[in-house]
């Protein structure tokens, strides 16, 4: 919850820096949040109350933990594999995770010869129904520009080193088309149930920066 | 599980959390919020948040990303006729002197601006 409440206003963006005994700072850009909402509600345009719900449903229930579901069901079930490749926005909303700008997802499959990686050089697209809030590193300037045009060094960088003939596909994101990928199941996990498979599955491994957790270091 | 960065309790490489301050997280809803009552389209808001992280003065790291977050929400805003310019910055300056006027440790209420 974003801190509201009284006794904990001192989160919401006081600084401690320089106040007097007796009054309070709002940071500016506290303030210019805090003006855009009072504005927008005062209009009508927002609902207060929707606002914290929002926060609160990004800050606590939203997170890769989703998109590491979907993976190992994927991974435990061909069937729903099958239907995760031919639709995957219908295949995901059956886990109850949804997208709520309406926006479509597609499920791309690593094997043993290509190797996918997501970015969005546009701004900061991302499946945020499966994977939470991107990181810091995927919004930032050489990440959105670097994956397309570099995508092996990018990799390399991120610790992984794929082999030379492995073919690296870049997927570009947009507002409408977000891609989530499904990394190749680890060797030595056969007859686990999803639960355990979905502890391999981190979140960079679903944007394509990491392989999927080896089955020894679960 | 309280922090995305946590899959099944295993810690993934060390990583901000998603919101560094709370206004980051509000100014995050706003759009969310806006969006989802059909007060602009995401490819509205898409294109909007494009035009400010492509700034030439945008930071390699990533850091002032909600500082053009909120550049692009005020554009759009006021684009859409939601908000002017001077309202914006009418309702700031209101919100900073309510700030002062609030005792320490007391929850700062727009109410509390003495220019009201």
């Amino acid at each position: 919850m974003l801190p509201r409440d009284p006794g904990q206003t001192n989160l919401a963006g006081m600084s401690h820096d320089h106040h007097h005994d007796h009054d309070n700072d709002l940071d500016p850009m506290a303030a210019r949040v805090r003006a855009l909402e009072t504005i927008l509600t005062e209009k009508g345009l927002i609902d207060p109350a929707a606002i914290d719900a929002i926060v609160e449903t990004y800050e606590t229930k939203v997170g890769p933990r989703n998109g590491a579901r979907v993976v190992a069901k994927a991974w435990a079930d061909a069937d729903y594999a099958d239907w995760l490749r031919r639709d995957a926005t219908a295949a995901i909303a059956s886990l109850g995770f949804s997208g709520r700008q309406g926006e479509h997802m597609q499920a791309v499959f690593n094997t043993p010869d290509t190797h996918n990686l997501v970015v969005c050089t546009l701004c900061s697209c991302y499946p945020w129904s499966v994977l939470g809030l991107p990181p810091v590193w995927y919004k930032a300037p050489p990440y959105r520009s670097r994956a397309v045009i570099d995508p092996r060094g990018v990799l390399e960088e991120f610790g992984l080193t794929l082999p030379p003939d492995t073919k690296i596909r870049v997927w570009d994101s947009t507002a409408e088309l977000r891609y989530l990928v499904v990394p190749m199941r680890p060797e030595g996990t056969e007859g686990w149930d999803e639960t355990r498979l979905a502890e391999l599955v981190s979140r960079d491994s679903m944007i394509g920066t990491a392989l999927a957790r080896q089955a020894e270091a679960a | 599980m309280s922090q995305p960065e946590i899959v099944a309790g295993h810690p993934i490489e060390p990583d901000t959390p998603a919101f560094a301050e709370p206004w980051q997280a509000q100014a995050f809803a706003l759009v969310i919020a806006l969006a989802e009552g059909g007060k602009f389209s995401w490819n509205e808001w898409a294109a909007a948040l494009s035009q400010q992280v492509h700034r030439r003065d945008a930071a390699e790291d990533g850091s002032d990303y909600y500082h053009h977050w909120m550049r692009a929400l005020e554009t759009l805003l006021v684009e859409k006729g939601m908000a002017s310019p001077s309202a914006i910055e009418d309702m700031t300056a209101a919100w900073q002197r309510a700030a002062h006027a609030t005792p320490h440790g007391k929850p700062i209420e727009l109410a509390n601006d003495p220019g009201l």
